[in-house]
């Protein structure tokens, strides 16, 4: 599947060129999106607001005026990210018909350097979830096998980058929902640091895991957004305060790889990805990188750690959904008790009401310090051993996934255990709080592509961007 | 001394809810002020939308450090927010932040006078926390109405030790807290708009018994006169219990004023687990010895420091002190008095007096008298260096001056004809005239009625207008009575 652009920079030199313009280029996108709707991947589409804006651009590029770092970069946001004067779901019925009156940090700053916003993409409901198929606007579809699950939960995000929908979107990754996705429909997925974007304007599922992460064709397209999106916030306190410069002279040579045997035995991982993580590690080794197996005595408990805390914060982030103030009111509420449980349960869907009464529980008196304080006190353990890990070692290597993309509906991956347990890999960047990205090395037997995760430390994106950059260029000629 | 009813010991827990003074709220850039419109000091951080993040307002954290130092407790410098989780339409998030893990200040006390003892209230901490917004339930006949100005208004939560013995103290204990936020400017401490409100904690033990009984909450008052009615009703109602031999469930309750009995909330209102868990969306706070000493160095003169200056260096009655320290504003104009070199206990006689009793008749504050300290303080040396004679001052140059209030004391006296004749010829002829009418009366005197003095020199002083000094005429009376 040839794209007709697979970098900004190819879009900003036909452009600057001339060969087109912002407006045909927008067209084309639209097109795109229109030509694909059976995948579901847009909510909503912006069209005439985008190509006004294209203009504007068009406008700017022939009088010589500074049409912003990102011109031309088409984008679509993920449905759990603010902008003001338009619709904001979380892909929830109660929040179906909400409008939100500001933009969140990371659209405006996007928009500020000349990107496009061209609609809204469908996720799992407030981002729980690792299919797309928990929306309340119906399930999203892998355009390599549209009877296959894109995962999730940034599914649209994946899809949509992946069928040359828009050049780039926004998702948000609290355990794995930018690398998930991105490992299932074949595109690169950042994840950067905790803190690394502001959360301004992002859905909150759960706060001390939650950051904004970008789906792109390449790695040089996630740096330049990162760039413009990166930096300290007045609006977000846990944002941090330093800003991110992309490394134009970066030639970061990774010395030494750590891996967890483990995770490469783990019973529920495909041998096909197996044996392509394995290959990919003595090729690293053949180029002179040492690679190292190193013990992880944490590996079970991270599913779990990552569940108790993540559905404790959801299941009072979600709190404010009651049908006071704005979103779904039911119909036939009586009482206040009423009106609470039914806007509630007739606007919440499955999946996310299962996590809210996990994180009710969790917190309840009683059941508190053995399931909250200890997964705190386990979270601890994992984030400072992975910084030990990464003080030695430049990079983790793991597996994103340990499948490929599950069909839709499928009976197995119904039961909610073995969901939360395919997220084994990626929810390890998330209790940490490191950066992580997926990349579309593979493609399996089966015809569904699979991606690699390396982890580095925390705010180092810039080596895990030169790094990746350079396995790309070496095992993936463009 | 106690209140307790018979033989038992009643023990109060205050919790002081205080609505802090700043402009705007606790975690966003929203007006913190009364009284506007329904609504209008709401925006999409105040309401909760989905996206928003709260941010810590400094100030708020500066008046909390404020307090902690008056209190003399111990500023956490490692101290944060936890989210306290239940579902109200008056709440916007479904939780408060709050701080539950790690409040500002930790200890304390605050000493209070009953019956003419002092003693201090040990304060077991103060936390920062935001206020909710008000559901209104009388306005419509099928809804209720939610106004969320006051969601995120900034609160702090003084929570004291059980350790008052009775209403007359907590009496004493709230005032003091409501005089001393005034001072340092943190909270206009007024009761009646709900600025400090209170959740009042009771429970009865045998008199000299160490342990504790059961305790009633009584929830969100905000009237001195409710508070001690609500504790007598309580003390009945208990004693009542434990003479049946009946246990006392521990509880909360609500006063109803109308009644004046209390009734407990509903079993569901009460069984509330909170779930606190620490706030993921602020950082911890780390506050650094320089910020604790910056604070310090900056606090007024607290109350008891300057009711201890009065008494001690300026050697007024605790009486006086209290009097004049009651409230900031009296302080202030009673300290600017003093800078202006008029005697103390001239100064103090001035301000509890005839200044306090014009302010109580036209119902002013002290804030509103149109005299400046400097103007009052140039009458008041005119009285002192016998220019004028204090009744005269009172009574006639007083009311010239607030009339007239930039004129000039002594000028405006002059004009008045109230200056005291200083050669002492109006004295002694006034004097002379007197005993020349009365000659029966001074007959008598000479006869051993002293009594009759009063009587020469309110004669004397009639008939000089006050324009003589009344202590050299007496002298000068007794003198003359005496050679005659």
């Amino acid at each position: 599947m040839q794209k007709k652009y697979s970098s900004l920079q190819q879009v900003q030199e036909a452009l600057r060129s001339g060969q087109t313009s912002c407006r045909e280029l927008v067209s084309y996108y639209l097109g795109q999106i229109q030509e694909n709707k059976a995948l579901n991947a847009f909510l909503e589409v912006y069209s005439a607001e985008a190509l006004s804006y294209a203009d504007e651009i068009d406008r700017k590029l022939s009088s010589k005026q500074d049409p912003g770092k990102l011109f031309g970069l088409t984008v679509g946001i993920k449905d759990v990210i603010c902008y003001k004067g338009h619709r904001v779901t979380a892909a929830s019925k109660i929040l179906e018909n909400f409008e939100s009156t500001f933009t969140a940090t990371a659209v405006e700053r996007l928009v500020a350097e000349g990107a496009i916003i061209l609609g809204r993409l469908n996720c799992d409901e407030f981002a729980m979830g690792s299919s797309s198929e928990n929306s309340a606007f119906g399930p999203v579809r892998n355009a390599a096998d549209p009877s296959k699950v894109p995962g999730g939960s940034s599914g649209g995000s994946a899809v949509a980058v992946q069928a040359e929908m828009c050049l780039a979107a926004l998702g948000s990754d609290t355990g794995g929902s930018v690398r998930q996705p991105a490992s299932f429909c074949n595109v690169v997925g950042l994840k950067p640091a905790y803190g690394r974007i502001s959360r301004h304007g992002l859905i909150a599922y759960a706060s001390s895991f939650d950051i904004i992460g970008t789906l792109t064709n390449c790695l040089e397209d996630a740096s330049r957004m990162l760039e413009v999106m990166a930096g300290p916030d007045e609006f977000d306190s846990t944002a941090i305060q330093e800003s991110w410069k992309v490394n134009e002279a970066a030639s970061e040579r990774a010395k030494k790889l750590a891996y967890f045997p483990a995770v490469m035995n783990h019973k529920g991982l495909d041998p096909e990805i197996k044996s392509a993580v394995q290959d990919f590690l003595q090729q690293q080794e053949a180029t002179g990188i040492e690679v190292h197996p190193v013990e992880f005595p944490y590996l079970e408990y991270m599913v779990p750690t990552y569940y108790v805390l993540t559905t404790a914060e959801a299941s009072s982030n979600l709190a404010r959904y009651d049908g006071v103030h704005f979103g779904f009111r039911s119909e036939d509420s009586r009482d206040i008790e009423s009106m609470y449980r039914k806007s509630r349960t007739e606007a919440i869907g499955e999946e996310v009401r299962r996590r809210i009464m996990l994180g009710t529980f969790v917190l309840s008196a009683g059941h508190y310090d053995a399931y909250f304080t200890k997964a705190q006190k386990v979270r601890r353990l994992i984030a400072e051993k992975t910084a030990d890990i990464l003080s030695e070692y430049d990079f983790i290597v793991t597996p994103t996934t340990p499948t490929t993309a599950f069909p839709l509906d499928a009976g197995e991956y119904r039961d909610p255990i073995s969901m939360y347990l395919a997220d084994i890999y990626t929810v390890q960047a998330n209790l940490a709080g490191v950066p992580a990205i997926s990349l579309p090395l593979f493609h399996h037997s089966n015809g569904m592509p699979f991606g690699i995760q390396l982890m580095s430390s925390k705010f180092e994106e810039h080596r895990l961007l030169a790094y990746g950059q350079q396995i790309m260029s070496n095992l993936r000629p463009a | 001394m106690s209140q307790s009813v018979g033989k038992y010991e009643t023990v109060v827990g205050l919790e002081v809810h205080m609505q802090l003074q700043t402009k705007s709220k606790v975690f966003a850039s929203d007006p913190a002020q009364f009284g506007a419109d329904a609504n209008q000091n709401t925006s999409y951080i105040t309401m909760g939308h989905p996206g928003t993040l709260p941010l810590l307002n400094e100030k708020v954290l500066e008046y909390a450090v404020r307090l902690t130092l008056a209190l003399g407790g111990k500023v956490n410098r490692s101290t944060g927010f936890d989210r306290k989780n239940y579902f109200y339409p008056d709440l916007p998030k479904g939780y408060q932040i709050t701080q539950d893990r790690n409040p500002i200040c930790l200890g304390g006390q605050l000493s209070i006078q009953t019956g003419g003892k002092s003693r201090e209230i040990p304060i077991h901490h103060v936390h920062i926390e935001e206020d909710a917004g008000k559901s209104i339930h009388d306005q419509n006949d099928r809804f209720s109405l939610v106004d969320l100005n006051r969601a995120g208004v900034p609160l702090l939560e003084l929570v004291t030790e059980p350790a008052l013995n009775g209403a007359e103290e907590v009496d004493a204990f709230i005032n003091g807290i409501r005089q001393l936020v005034q001072y340092l400017e943190i909270c206009d401490g007024n009761l009646e708009e709900g600025s400090i409100r209170c959740d009042v904690n009771i429970s009865l033990r045998e008199r000299g018994a160490k342990k504790l009984g059961s305790k009633v909450e009584i929830k969100n008052m905000n009237s001195l006169r409710n508070i001690r009615r609500a504790i007598a009703f309580e003390e009945k109602r208990q004693a009542a219990m434990l003479d049946r031999g009946e246990e006392i469930l521990q509880q909360t309750r609500s006063f109803d004023a109308d009644r004046g009995s209390t009734f407990p909330l509903r079993s569901k209102e009460m069984a509330h687990d909170y779930r606190y868990f620490p706030e993921p969306d602020l950082q911890p706070v780390l506050i650094s010895q320089e910020y604790i000493d910056k604070i310090e160095s900056s606090l007024p003169e607290l109350p008891w420091q300057l009711r201890r200056k009065y008494c001690s260096a300026l050697g007024l009655s605790l009486y006086d002190a209290e009097v004049l320290t009651d409230d900031k504003k009296t302080a202030r104009y009673f300290e600017e008095l003093l800078e202006t070199e008029v005697p103390a206990k001239a100064a103090a006689n001035w301000v509890m007096g005839k200044v306090k009793s014009y302010l109580n008749e036209q119902q002013l504050s002290i804030s509103d008298f149109p005299l400046s300290a400097a103007r009052l303080a140039s009458l008041i040396k005119l009285v002192e260096a016998g220019k004028v004679n204090q009744l005269t001052a009172q009574q006639q140059l007083l009311p010239a001056l607030i009339a007239d209030p930039e004129a000039n004391a002594e000028e405006l006296a002059t004009t008045l004809n109230l200056i005291i004749e200083e050669d002492g010829n109006l004295a002694s002829s006034t004097i002379k005239q007197v005993l020349d009418d009365f000659p029966d009366k001074v007959k008598a005197f000479k006869g051993g009625k002293k009594g009759l003095t009063g009587f020469f020199m309110g004669e004397v002083m009639k008939r000089s207008k006050g324009k003589i000094d009344p202590k050299s005429a007496n002298k000068m009376l007794i003198t003359e009575l005496n050679k005659v």
